[in-house]
């Protein structure tokens, strides 16, 4: 110590000082440059929504790979951070404040369920992080939960259950039993169900709630099956559809009343396999079947066909979406912050990544699209590996099928 | 609105009696360890599962479910040989609650296993063919499997009644758990009565989750809520007792069938009401002896 003379002390201060700027301050820019764009992606990739999050998970890395092909986000690299909220909102938040906090993700594409998603919501408002969400969900477009960096890229249980409610009624029969999940995806359906079968004249024979991710469903069958609707309408998503379908098969119920509900996944279809569902009705928000009428799927259909040897589902096509829209909008606004790529969107609110013309309404950051009705194929009628159903309507986006903006508490 | 006849209860009795068929097989491995070790198996879920992912395992390579219900209790029980070998073993004499805390790791690296094995998405499997579809019971239609459950619990039942009256080897199980020192007093190595109980109460485990898997699928997280739903059912009939077992595990199966058919909403809730209803009536339960779980 004693042998460094003051010059030197001085001028190695300078050396250091210079270092630090250098890391830190002047090349700030560079780095930006190089930083990747990071999107996070909360999925409940473990318990009974997991096949649908696997499909999503894929979905977001077509999207990553096809936009980093392109040359990335604003000259960065595309990186899409899954994490595991476990279908439990807590850790859907926890999970969420981490990307944001830990990650410095700028943008969440997301949450599966309605009641995580929730969750996940009340992370990105606090840290005014735009979140596109890929979940089913009234109240996530609609006051007081929503704000204006909230963005909703999938159907919601309103406009699912009065479109197939309505179907339903038109054509499989008007006494309906209803058995639901009882969480917020499953309680919302069930009301909108209701309203639309009484609005249509129909008769609710009964209504039941059961625990979501229960595969026991038996208990609930003898009262259904004693009280002879014509449709037993289930609401039972992720797993649970398949233990339901099949129990209630067990019971020999589809031999005396239509199976119905308001929504179809294709990664169940696939797991419970075409007896299951033959002649299953329900909703489906894109099937890729459509490539065949619809360029953007048909491109899409393919990059997944190359990269995963299989078609994307129909939850997969949401974050695929949801991501795509992330991309488009920091281009619009030609920056990162929330307000603006959200004003972007909302001034630009046409887009088409999968399925033909999709907008957001700009009062509730809602997105609205084409939807359809589809039936299982059942044994022997199935294409290929994934061709397991047949579109018997389609159902033009409009925005009669969700409630008004007035309605959700937009003035 | 709501009928309360018994032409409109008797289907709701009759479907659950086979969930209390499935609660039987687990609270009666779990008491029979219980019983006699005095260790509480928190791994019995996840034996559970494993028992209806060695099922799927077995129906893929051999086509035969005969084959499988009868493969995937005996690979079940064999790892609980194993479990109680190297394991637990090497912690009696030690607190109650370490082999608990033990077996409650064991269920983590199990279950963490069988998602890195088969997947985290599950794996659905079908009835054999001569038991798909409903038999007419005349009051209502009733998936022909689940009489098959019935008939299957009814018959281990019988069987493990006999081997533990009936058998010398039963005999020493009995008063082993009575008594182990005088049992040892008397020249009878107990550790490999433990090491049997131990293997036959995770068979068990294994037997409920290979016959639950064509009704309710195999996954990874099946045992989770099913081992807290049978450690009541234990609670119920009494720590460590087999008859107890029986009767708490067919009594919760009616109490959640009769309440999903009034309340569905309190069918969950109920189970635990009975179990703290039963707990101020009889601390020990109802087949239970006083100061065994102490």
């Amino acid at each position: 110590m004693a042998s460094i003379t003051r010059r030197r002390f001085l001028a190695g201060t300078g050396v250091a000082a210079g270092a630090v700027a250098a890391q830190g301050w002047f090349p700030a820019v560079l780095r930006a440059q190089t930083d990747p764009f990071r999107i996070g992606c909360p999925l409940p990739l473990t318990g009974p929504f997991a096949a649908l999050a696997a499909d999503m998970q894929r979905g977001a890395q077509l999207a990553q790979d096809e936009l980093n092909a392109k040359g990335g986000i604003m000259g960065r690299r595309v990186e899409v951070l899954f994490r595991d909220d476990q279908l439990k909102p807590a850790v859907g938040a926890q999970r969420t404040k981490e990307l944001i906090e830990n990650e410095k993700v700028q943008f969440i594409v997301g949450g599966l369920a309605a009641h995580v998603q929730m969750a996940i919501n009340e992370q990105t408002k606090k840290s005014n992080v735009l979140f596109i969400s890929t979940s089913q969900s009234d109240e996530i477009s609609a006051k007081p939960d929503t704000s204006p960096i909230t963005f909703h890229e999938a159907l919601n249980p309103t406009i699912t259950s009065r479109v197939m409610g309505k179907w339903t009624c038109d054509n499989l029969g008007k006494k309906w039993w209803i058995i639901y999940a009882d969480y917020a995806w499953g309680k919302q359906n069930n009301q909108v169900l209701q309203e639309t079968l009484k609005a249509n004249g129909g008769t609710l024979l009964g209504s039941t709630p059961y625990p979501l991710g229960s595969a026991e469903f038996s208990a609930h069958l003898p009262k259904i099956q004693a009280a002879k609707p014509d449709v037993l309408m289930s609401v039972t998503p992720g797993a649970d559809n398949i233990a339901f379908l099949k129990q209630a098969r067990s019971f020999g119920m589809d031999k005396t009343m239509k199976l119905a509900q308001p929504l179809l996944w294709i990664a169940y279809l696939k797991e419970g396999g075409p007896e299951l569902y033959q002649d299953v009705h329900g909703a489906l928000n894109w099937y890729w079947e459509l490539q065949d009428t619809i360029p953007t799927a048909k491109k899409f259909v393919e990059a997944s066909m190359k990269k995963f040897n299989m078609p994307p589902g129909d939850y997969g096509a949401y974050s695929y979406s949801g991501v795509m829209e992330v991309a488009r909008g920091v281009d619009l606004a030609k920056s990162t912050n929330a307000e603006a790529v959200a004003n972007a969107l909302r001034k630009s609110p046409t887009y088409d990544h999968f399925k033909g013309k999709q907008w957001w309404r700009a009062c509730d950051n809602k997105s609205f699209q084409d939807m359809w009705i589809m039936k299982g194929r059942g044994p022997g009628k199935t294409k290929g590996e994934w061709g397991l159903a047949d579109i018997v309507a389609k159902v033009a986006a409009d925005e009669k099928y969700d409630r008004t903006c007035a309605e959700k508490g937009h003035a | 609105m709501m009928d309360f006849s018994l032409a409109a209860v008797l289907p709701q009795i009759f479907t659950g009696l086979v969930l209390g068929m499935i609660f039987v097989l687990l609270a009666i491995g779990l008491s029979l360890i219980f019983g006699l070790m005095t260790v509480v198996n928190f791994s019995h879920g996840a034996l559970y599962m494993l028992g209806a992912y060695f099922t799927v395992f077995v129906l893929t390579y051999t086509r035969s479910f005969w084959l499988a219900l009868v493969v995937a209790p005996i690979l079940v029980g064999t790892l609980g040989l194993l479990v109680e070998r190297f394991l637990i073993r090497r912690l009696y004499g030690r607190h109650p609650d370490d082999p608990l805390l033990l077996t409650f790791g064991l269920s983590l690296v199990l279950i963490e296993t069988a998602k890195l094995i088969w997947g985290k998405v599950g794996l659905t499997l079908d009835p054999p063919r001569e038991l798909s579809g409903a038999v007419n019971l005349g009051f209502m239609a009733f998936p022909a499997y689940r009489l098959f459950v019935i008939g299957v619990t009814v018959a281990v039942l019988i069987g493990l009644w006999a081997f533990v009256t009936r058998t010398n080897v039963g005999l020493i199980i009995r008063a082993g758990s009575r008594d182990p020192l005088m049992v040892r007093a008397l020249g009878i190595n107990l550790n490999r009565i433990w090491l049997l109980v131990f293997g036959i109460g995770c068979g068990l485990a294994g037997l409920a989750g290979a016959l639950a898997g064509p009704m309710r699928g195999a996954y990874a997280e099946m045992g989770v809520t099913v081992v807290i739903e049978s450690f009541v059912v234990v609670v119920v009939g009494g720590m460590g007792s087999l008859l107890g077992a029986v009767v708490a595990g067919i009594m919760i199966g009616q109490v959640v069938g009769i309440t999903t058919f009034f309340a569905p909403k309190l069918a969950e809730i109920m189970v635990f009401v009975v179990m703290a209803v039963v707990l101020l009536v009889r601390p020990s339960g109802i087949f239970g002896e006083a100061g065994l779980a102490e």
